[in-house]
């Protein structure tokens, strides 16, 4: 039964989701974190989306989601002047992490709204499969 | 007598869970860069289902005719965007779920259509309720 394929097409879709809602909770959380050294502030992560098919249905054009890799951003880090930081290197200088919270914000609606569309078509296509079953009863 | 009693549904049927397995598709990738949207051009799709029947050999003139729909297929084709994006992805969300319960539906009916069939050659087969 062909309808079946949709819950793993949908279901690779949702994992790829919820891994950039992880993401996206772990780029707020770290947002304006700061460090004396460049080197090991917290930086932006983004997960890199590719699409995959199945072998089985090459030939129907069906292709889920794979996460091809979490990236961190390389935009640049924020240099504070402030000296009376513990952490300041030895100009004073404090780097701040380059987490973009508006970024975030939005990166973490778009995946919300994703992965609701996501479990609706789980939903419908799990009904019409239950009324296939009870078909000619 | 020809041994179509289900008649078109039957092919109807399993376009419309083909279709709902592409869109679903194009909805899991909404976020996929470079990901084409993709939809099954219906009409030519179900017009090549009913072409397309396997009939089975007969060597006898007594031998009842038969047909098998294993081959049900369609063309698969790239959608034209209204509003190409940056990322070379061309699922519209808002068109891919408009199409997605457009089909659910359609599926829906032909549901309907098949369990009409069958209850009433049930009917026949018992004679009666």
């Amino acid at each position: 039964m062909s309808l079946f394929k949709v819950f793993d097409v949908a279901g690779s879709a949702m994992n790829a989701q919820s891994v950039r809602l992880n993401v996206t909770a772990s780029n707020l959380a770290n947002a304006g974190s700061v460090s004396g050294d460049p080197e090991s502030v917290y930086r932006a992560k983004h997960p890199i989306f590719a699409s995959f098919r199945q072998t089985l249905a090459e030939q129907s054009g069906v292709s889920g989601v794979r996460l091809d890799g979490i990236v961190e951003s390389s935009a640049p880090l924020e240099v504070r002047f402030q000296p009376d930081h513990p952490e300041a290197d030895a100009n004073g200088n404090v780097y701040v992490s380059n987490v973009n919270t508006i970024e975030e914000m939005v990166n973490m609606i778009s995946a919300s709204r994703s992965y609701r569309n996501n479990v609706e078509i789980i939903n419908t296509t799990k009904d019409l499969l239950m009324q296939t079953l009870s078909l000619g009863r | 007598m020809e041994f179509q009693s289900l008649g078109i549904h039957e092919q109807a049927l399993k376009l419309r869970a083909l279709r709902n397995q592409v869109l679903s598709s194009n909805i899991a990738n909404a976020d996929t860069p470079n990901y084409k949207a993709r939809d099954l051009e219906f009409a030519d799709a179900l017009k090549g289902a009913q072409s397309g029947l396997l009939e089975l050999t007969t060597t006898s003139e007594l031998h009842r005719k038969a047909w098998s729909t294993q081959r049900v297929g369609g063309r698969v084709m790239y959608r034209i965007p209204m509003q190409p994006t940056l990322d070379g992805n061309t699922v519209e969300a808002d068109v891919e779920q408009a199409a997605f319960a457009e089909n659910a539906l359609q599926y829906r009916a032909s549901l309907a259509f098949l369990d009409g069939k069958i209850r009433s050659l049930r009917f026949a087969i018992k004679g009666g309720d």
